[in-house]
C-alpha cells in the first residue's frame, strides 16, 4: 500500500505517515486531532464528515486519504479567519440552527460548498443541495434559515425574514 | 400529578433491571468541598423532603431510600465572580445548559455570561437519576433557582457586612452590590475573594415569579454555540488521552448468540495489539483504529445462535402477555391503569348508537443518534474514569462498579455534551466494553461504536399493539372507551376526554428485541391509536373532527391548544381539493398540552396507478407547558420534534429476522431529511401563571395521528399501522 506523508489542511502543510487507503476522516481526527469533522455512519450517507477538497464537497469517511493528498483540504477548523467567524458560522448561531450540534460541522461545510456554487440559493435549491446531510434532531427548517441568512449577508441584521 | 408519575414511571422493564441503585452515599463534608472547589463560596442545597418527593416523581418510586440524604444541588462562586452551578443532568441537545444558565442568572442577578453549568460528572455533581422524562425544567431548574435565590440573599448579607451597611440597603444588579444612591458598591468577585466558605442554604426561599422574569422567559441562543460552529467542542468520540489505544469489539453473528470458541493467535502476533476474551465478550485494543479493525478481522469466532422471531410474527407475539416472572419488580403490572377503570364498558356500549372496535400497531424504531455510543476509559490503579455519552451518568457508574466488582467511589463517569440520545443512551454497554479493554491493556482505550453496531446492539423504541373498543351516541357523546396497549407502554395512555365509562390498561409482553426508552416513550403510540380512533368515531356520527373533540373535552388547557392550533391552521376554512387532506390530533403528556394540524398531499406514483406517495406539506402545532423559559429553544424543540416524528409516522421501522437486524445502515433505514420538512408554524401558549413543564418530548406525539387523519381525509383510506407509508400507500382498498 502506498503511503501518504504530507497533507495540505486549512492552508497548512501537515506531516503524516499513513496508508493511502485509509479514510481521510480517520487521518484528520486521529492523526491530526482535527476532531470537528465527525463520524456519523461510515457510508457517506449522513454528511457529518463533510470537508472540502479543492473546494469540492467531500465525504471524508468514504474518501481514501490518498485521493486528498496534494490537494487543499478545508475542515470546519479552517473556516474562521483571523479569529472572525465565517458568515455561515455566524448565521448558524443566529438562526439557532443546532440542538446536539453533532451534524453542525458537516452542515456548515456542505452549505459552504453549496454557496460557493450558488451564492443565492432558493429554499428548494437549499433542500436539494443539502439533502444528503442528516440532522437527527431534525431542525432542517432552522438550517435552511441559517443558509438563507448567510447567503443574503444578513447575519448581523437584527430581524430575519424566513 | 398522577398522570406525570405514570408517564415517567414507565421506562420499560429492562431498564429497571439494568438500573443499579447507588451504593455510595456522598457524605456532606465541608473540608472535602473546599478541597474540590478551592477558594470562593459554595452554596449547598440540602436535600429536603420536598426535593425527595420531586425525585420520586421523576420516576423511580421504589429507590427513594437509596438516594443520598444530604445534598440536592450546589452553586460555587469563585474569586473572579464566576458562578458555577453543578447538576447531574446532561446536555444532549435539549439545550438545558442554556435554560439552567438562565434560571441561575435570573435569581442571582448576574449576567448570563458569568454563569457556567457543570453537568454529568459524577465526581463533581450531586447524584441524579438521569436525564429523561422531561424532568429537568420542572425539577432541576427550581432546585437551582432556589439555590441561586438563597445564595443571592446570603451574599447580600456578606456584602453588607463589608460595606458596613444593613442588608436591606443593598441590592445586586449585574453581579454588583449597590446601595440606593450607588455611593457604595462591591462586586460579586470582591465578596468571594479570599473566602473558603460553605454555606448551607435554607429550604424556604422564594423564587422570582414567571411574570417578573427578566432573563428567563426570553429567547437566548445556545450559550456555547461558538464551540459547536467551530468544531471546538469535544464530544466523547473526540477525546484523546496520553497513550490511548483504540478498541474494536467482535460482535456475534446474531442477537443473543453465545461464544463457543475463538482463535485469537493471528491477532495476538500483531505488535501492540491486546486481545480480550471474557465470557461472551471478545474485543481488541490497538494503537490505531485500522490496526484494531485488522486484528479483529483475523480472529475466527464460532458463535452459537438460536432461532428467533421476525417482523412477520411480531404483533402476534406481543399480544401474548408476558409470564409473571418477566414482569417488573417492585412497581407493578398495574401502573398502566393508575386511575383504574371507571363506570362499566358494557353499560357504555349499551347506550351507544355506534360501536367501534379497532386494532392499531407500531413497529420498533431506532433512536439513531448521530453520535453513536462512545467511551474513553482510563484506569489509574484501581480507580476508573470513563468519559461516555449517557443520559444516566450515575446509573452507568453503577454498571461499571458492578462489572468490575469495585465500589462506586472508585468510578468516575464524565458526560460531556453529547451528540443526542432521544432516550436511546440510558445504558453503559460501550463504557463497560472500553473499560474492559483498558483494564486488560493497562492503557486508556477509546471505543466508538459503528453505525451498524449502534443500530444492532443498542435498543429500540418498543413495538406495540393497541386494541380499542368504543361507543358513541349520535349526538357525538362518547359513552365507552376500552383501551389495551400491549408492550409499547403506558406513557400518554390516560385521556382528557370526558368519557364516563372507561377502562385503560397496559400489558407487558416478551419483546423479541431489546427495547427501552425513546423520546415520549409510548405516548406516540397511544396518541396515534387514540386520536386515529377519535377521528373514526367522528366519522361514524358525521361530525367535524374538531367539533367532535371539543364536544367531549372540558379541560380548558386542552381546549385552548386545540383551538389555537385550529385557528392558526385555518381548520374548517380550507376547502378539500383532490389529492389534499387535513387532519388534527391533540393530547397531553408530561405536563404539556399539544394540538397538531397537518396538511398532506397524495401524489400518484408514475407507472403504478394503485400506489401513491404521501407528502406532509404543512404542520401547525400549538403547545402549552406552563411558563415558557426560553421561547426560541422551545420553538426549536417543537420544530425538531415535528420533523423527527415524520420518520416514525411515515417510514421508519426496524426490519429483523432470526436474530439479525436487516436494515442497520442509513442506506437501508430512512431518516427524515431536508426534503421531508414541511412548512411549520408553532403556536406557543405561554401560561406565566403555571409552573414550567419540560418540553423535549411531548411535541413529538401529535404528528402521526394528525397525518393518519389527513390521509383518511384525502383518500377515505384509514391506516392503522405506524409507519403509515414506508413505500407509499396502496390505493386499492379505496
Amino acid at each position: 500500500m502506498p503511503r501518504v506523508t504530507a497533507l495540505n489542511v486549512n492552508g497548512k502543510r501537515k506531516t503524516v505517515d499513513v496508508d493511502a487507503g485509509i479514510s481521510l476522516l480517520s487521518v484528520l481526527r486521529d492523526n491530526l486531532d482535527l476532531t470537528g469533522t465527525k463520524y456519523g455512519c461510515g457510508e457517506g450517507r449522513c454528511g457529518a464528515c463533510t470537508v472540502l477538497v479543492d473546494g469540492q464537497l467531500t465525504r471524508s469517511c468514504v474518501t481514501p486519504v490518498g485521493r486528498a493528498a496534494g490537494k487543499q483540504i478545508t475542515t470546519i477548523e479552517g473556516l474562521a479567519k483571523d479569529g472572525k467567524l465565517h458568515p455561515l458560522q455566524e448565521a448558524f448561531i443566529k438562526a439557532d440552527a443546532m440542538q446536539c450540534a453533532f451534524c453542525t460541522s458537516g452542515m456548515i461545510m456542505a452549505a459552504s460548498a453549496l454557496l460557493s456554487k450558488n451564492a443565492r440559493p432558493s429554499r428548494d435549491e437549499i433542500i436539494s443541495g443539502m439533502n444528503r446531510n442528516i440532522c437527527r434532531c431534525a431542525i432542517y427548517q432552522r438550517i435552511i434559515e441559517a443558509i438563507q441568512i448567510a447567503s443574503s449577508g444578513t447575519a448581523n441584521r437584527k430581524e430575519v425574514s424566513g | 400529578m398522577i398522570d406525570d408519575r405514570e408517564a415517567t414511571d414507565f421506562i420499560e422493564a429492562e431498564r429497571y433491571e439494568l438500573f443499579v441503585a447507588p451504593g455510595y452515599n456522598f457524605h456532606f463534608d465541608r473540608r472535602e468541598f473546599i478541597k474540590t472547589f478551592g477558594v470562593g463560596i459554595l452554596f449547598v442545597v440540602p436535600l429536603t423532603r420536598a426535593f425527595s418527593q420531586q425525585q420520586d416523581e421523576s420516576g423511580r418510586g421504589g429507590f427513594n431510600s437509596t438516594l443520598p440524604s444530604d445534598i440536592g444541588a450546589w452553586i460555587h462562586i469563585d474569586e473572579k465572580g464566576v458562578v458555577t452551578a453543578f447538576t447531574g443532568k446532561v446536555e444532549f441537545g435539549q439545550n438545558i445548559r442554556t435554560s439552567l444558565t438562565q434560571a441561575v442568572a435570573e435569581e442571582l442577578h448576574v449576567p448570563v455570561g458569568s454563569v457556567r453549568v457543570v453537568m454529568g460528572d459524577t465526581e463533581l455533581v450531586p447524584f441524579d437519576m438521569g436525564t429523561f422524562g422531561s424532568r429537568t425544567t420542572p425539577t432541576m431548574a427550581p432546585q437551582l433557582r432556589k439555590a441561586a435565590a438563597a445564595a443571592r440573599e446570603m451574599l447580600i448579607v456578606m456584602a453588607a457586612e463589608e460595606l458596613k451597611l444593613q442588608p436591606g440597603e443593598l441590592r445586586i444588579v449585574d453581579a454588583v452590590f449597590v446601595n440606593h444612591d450607588k455611593s457604595k458598591t462591591l462586586t460579586l468577585a470582591e465578596v468571594a475573594r479570599g473566602r473558603k466558605l460553605v454555606k448551607v442554604i435554607p429550604e424556604n426561599i422564594a423564587v422570582t415569579k414567571a411574570v417578573d422574569w427578566t432573563i428567563a422567559g426570553k429567547s437566548l441562543t445556545k450559550v456555547d454555540a461558538g464551540d459547536f460552529v467551530t468544531g471546538r467542542h469535544r464530544y466523547t468520540s473526540d477525546i484523546k488521552r496520553e497513550g490511548m489505544l483504540y478498541g474494536k469489539i467482535l460482535r456475534p453473528t446474531t442477537l443473543n448468540a453465545t461464544l463457543r470458541s475463538a482463535n485469537t493467535k493471528a491477532a495476538e502476533t500483531i505488535r501492540g495489539v491486546k486481545v480480550v476474551v471474557d465470557g461472551n465478550f471478545i474485543g481488541v485494543a490497538a494503537p490505531d483504529q485500522q490496526t484494531a479493525t485488522r486484528a479483529a478481522s483475523l480472529i475466527a469466532v464460532d458463535w452459537q445462535s438460536t432461532a428467533q422471531p421476525s417482523n412477520a410474527e411480531l404483533f402476534d407475539l406481543l399480544r401474548k402477555p408476558a409470564p409473571a416472572p418477566e414482569r417488573r419488580r417492585g412497581g407493578g403490572e398495574g401502573r398502566g391503569r393508575a386511575s383504574g377503570p371507571q363506570g362499566s364498558i358494557t353499560d357504555g356500549l349499551a347506550m351507544a348508537d355506534k360501536k367501534l372496535a379497532q386494532t392499531y400497531t407500531v413497529e420498533y424504531i431506532a433512536h439513531a443518534p448521530l453520535e453513536p455510543r462512545a467511551a474513553v476509559a482510563e484506569w489509574n490503579g484501581d480507580k476508573l474514569t470513563v468519559w461516555t455519552g449517557t443520559q444516566r451518568p450515575f446509573g452507568v457508574r453503577g454498571e461499571l462498579a458492578e462489572a468490575f466488582h469495585i465500589s462506586e467511589d472508585k468510578v468516575r463517569v464524565i458526560v460531556v455534551d453529547t451528540g443526542s440520545g432521544y432516550g436511546g443512551k440510558h445504558t453503559g454497554e460501550c463504557a463497560v466494553e472500553a473499560a474492559r479493554l483498558a483494564h486488560a491493556a493497562g492503557k486508556p482505550v477509546k471505543l466508538v461504536w459503528t453505525r451498524e453496531e449502534e443500530f444492532t446492539w443498542a435498543y429500540f423504541r418498543p413495538a406495540g399493539v393497541i386494541n380499542i373498543k368504543s361507543g358513541v351516541k349520535s349526538d357525538g357523546t362518547i359513552t365507552a372507551w376500552e383501551f389495551h396497549n400491549y408492550n409499547s407502554g403506558s406513557s400518554g395512555i390516560q385521556i382528557k376526554y370526558d368519557i364516563p365509562n372507561h377502562d385503560i390498561r397496559f400489558h407487558q409482553s416478551n419483546s423479541p428485541l431489546r427495547q427501552g426508552s425513546y423520546r415520549g416513550l409510548a405516548a406516540t403510540a397511544n396518541h396515534f391509536a387514540r386520536e386515529s380512533h377519535l377521528d373514526e368515531l367522528a366519522d361514524a356520527v358525521k361530525l367535524d373532527p374538531l367539533e367532535f373533540r371539543l364536544k367531549n373535552i372540558k379541560d380548558e388547557r386542552m381546549r385552548d391548544v386545540l383551538q389555537a392550533a385550529a385557528k392558526a391552521f385555518g381548520w374548517g376554512k380550507l376547502k378539500p381539493v383532490n389529492g389534499r387532506g387535513f387532519g388534527l390530533a391533540c393530547g397531553f403528556e408530561k405536563g404539556g398540552y399539544i394540538a397538531t394540524c397537518a396538511e398532506i398531499t397524495i401524489e400518484k406514483v408514475p407507472r403504478d396507478k394503485n400506489k401513491a406517495r404521501v407528502r406532509i406539506v404543512r404542520v401547525v402545532e400549538a403547545f402549552e407547558c406552563g411558563a415558557v423559559v426560553n421561547p426560541l429553544h422551545l420553538q426549536n424543540q417543537i420544530e425538531g420534534a415535528i420533523v423527527q416524528a415524520v420518520g416514525g409516522a411515515l417510514f421508519e421501522a426496524i426490519r429483523f429476522a432470526n436474530g439479525k437486524i436487516l436494515n442497520a445502515r442509513f442506506a437501508d433505514y430512512r431518516l427524515p431529511r431536508f426534503s421531508d420538512t414541511p412548512l411549520i408554524e408553532v403556536v406557543l401558549v405561554d401560561r406565566k401563571d403555571l409552573p414550567s413543564a419540560g418540553a423535549g418530548e411531548t411535541p413529538i406525539v401529535g404528528l402521526a395521528p394528525a397525518v393518519a387523519n389527513a390521509i383518511f381525509n384525502a383518500t377515505g383510506i384509514r391506516l392503522r399501522s405506524l409507519p403509515l407509508a414506508p413505500k407509499g400507500i396502496s390505493l386499492v382498498s379505496a
